[in-house]
């Protein structure tokens, strides 16, 4: 038996191993329902955070050939990620359970040692209401930071704040 | 898929004293950007024990970063060999590991570093291997220099090269820096010492390998890297 490897900050110049394609999982020329997930990241002093780098994953629907089911976006100059990916659907949880549709989102910065993880939902989403990760977020004005919220035709806005008032759930692994 | 195949079992939970705490106030940096609530405690689920699978042919290896466009880079070369294993000491196969670090002078090629030390027109600074059947890496780059931080007063990084690495799935995604051995400035380093556990701490730090080492051409250091293990219990079903 061994002990995983220490995290450290992924810092200010991981854009180094960045490649601006890499947040539209659709590249590939994937089939089905195609959306954006956008959103500002900002910190304990309501600044913007400007060198962020958000990863997201998605079990469903299912990474292969034409669909990496995996991005990678940087933050912006106003903190904003974007990516292009399909629809997910539900996927099953713990026992009989199945989840809502949701994202994975991972956002690793300078400043932030580990990686801080929490997941995206989509507003109006009737399993929403039977999801066992949001069943667990009793506080409204907490589980509405997991729900991304629509912004147009196929776009889905979720704002990531990492400290104070309005913080994000960030999800333990 | 379910999930009680053994594929697809949560990862473990971290050892304690093993992961830096996301407030580390002597890391100025942490202050605004760690959360002050706790983390949900939800377990995993297949959104977590599953991941990305990266291909070489659409992530290119690049194991020399020493030379760019046939020109070779200022500074040290090394060679830098290990082995990903898992928890369990089994090897990770195929595992794709991203590279990044400053040239030899201690300056990245990245706008946003004004350091005020030379750029090298032959050092990008990024590299990306996969390991092979046992786990097993390699690859070849400059030594990365010093640089200065505004953390505190007189405040320099060590030597470092910054990895990336996903391994099976979402959960066991990690971003770490490989260090080097002797180095004045760990005990320093607010980064470095933010890993609780010594022995942990100390694991960052790569070993001089005269094994590795080619005669005539460079120095080399071993870094092996330990990415989670799947819990032997299934997840309840």
């Amino acid at each position: 038996m061994s002990v995983a490897t220490a995290f450290q900050t992924i810092g200010p110049y991981w854009h180094l191993i960045d490649d601006p394609a890499l947040a539209d999982l659709t590249r590939f020329g994937a089939a089905g329902e195609k959306i954006v997930l956008t959103g500002r990241v900002t910190d304990g002093a309501d600044a913007l955070v400007a060198d962020g780098c958000i990863e997201l994953w998605q079990a469903s629907p299912a990474a292969g050939d034409v669909f990496p089911g995996w991005g990678r976006c940087a933050t912006d100059a106003n903190g904003e990620f974007r990516f292009t990916t399909l629809k997910p659907g539900p996927v099953p949880g713990r026992g009989n359970a199945m989840q809502a549709p949701h994202l994975a989102l991972n956002i690793l910065a300078r400043g932030i040692l580990t990686r801080l993880y929490t997941r995206a939902y989509f507003a109006g989403e009737p399993m929403n209401d039977t999801d066992p990760l949001l069943a667990m977020v009793e506080d409204p004005v907490r589980r509405a930071t997991l729900i991304a919220q629509p912004e147009g035709e196929a776009v889905w806005r979720m704002d990531i704040r990492l400290q104070g008032d309005g913080e994000t759930v960030f999800i333990g692994l | 898929m379910t999930l009680d195949s053994p594929d697809l079992a949560p990862f473990r939970a971290p050892a304690p004293g093993s992961q830096p705490d996301n407030d580390s106030p002597s890391y100025g940096s942490t202050r605004h950007r760690h959360p002050t609530q706790p983390l949900l405690a939800f377990g995993q689920t297949i959104t977590e024990t599953t991941g990305p699978r990266f291909s070489p042919a659409h992530f290119p290896s690049m194991i020399d970063i020493s030379i760019t466009d046939g020109h070779t880079a200022m500074g040290e070369r090394i060679i830098v060999r290990g082995r990903v294993t898992d928890e369990d000491d089994r090897p990770v196969p195929h595992t794709m590991i991203e590279i990044w670090q400053a040239n030899a002078s201690g300056r990245y090629h990245h706008e946003r570093d004004q350091h005020d030390a030379p750029l090298d027109a032959h050092f990008s600074g990024a590299g990306r291997v996969f390991t092979d059947a046992d786990g097993w890496y390699q690859y070849t780059t400059i030594k990365p220099g010093a640089y200065p931080w505004r953390n505190h007063h007189n405040a320099w990084r060590p030597n470092h090269i910054h990895y990336s690495l996903f391994g099976a799935g979402f959960a066991s995604r990690l971003i770490t820096q490989m260090y080097f051995p002797g180095d004045p400035l760990l005990e320093m380093d607010p980064i470095f010492q933010t890993v609780p556990d010594i022995a942990a701490r100390n694991r960052l730090v790569s070993k001089f390998d005269i094994g590795i080492t080619q005669p005539e051409w460079a120095l080399g250091y071993r870094f092996d890297v330990v990415l989670r293990g799947r819990d032997a219990t299934p997840m309840e079903g």
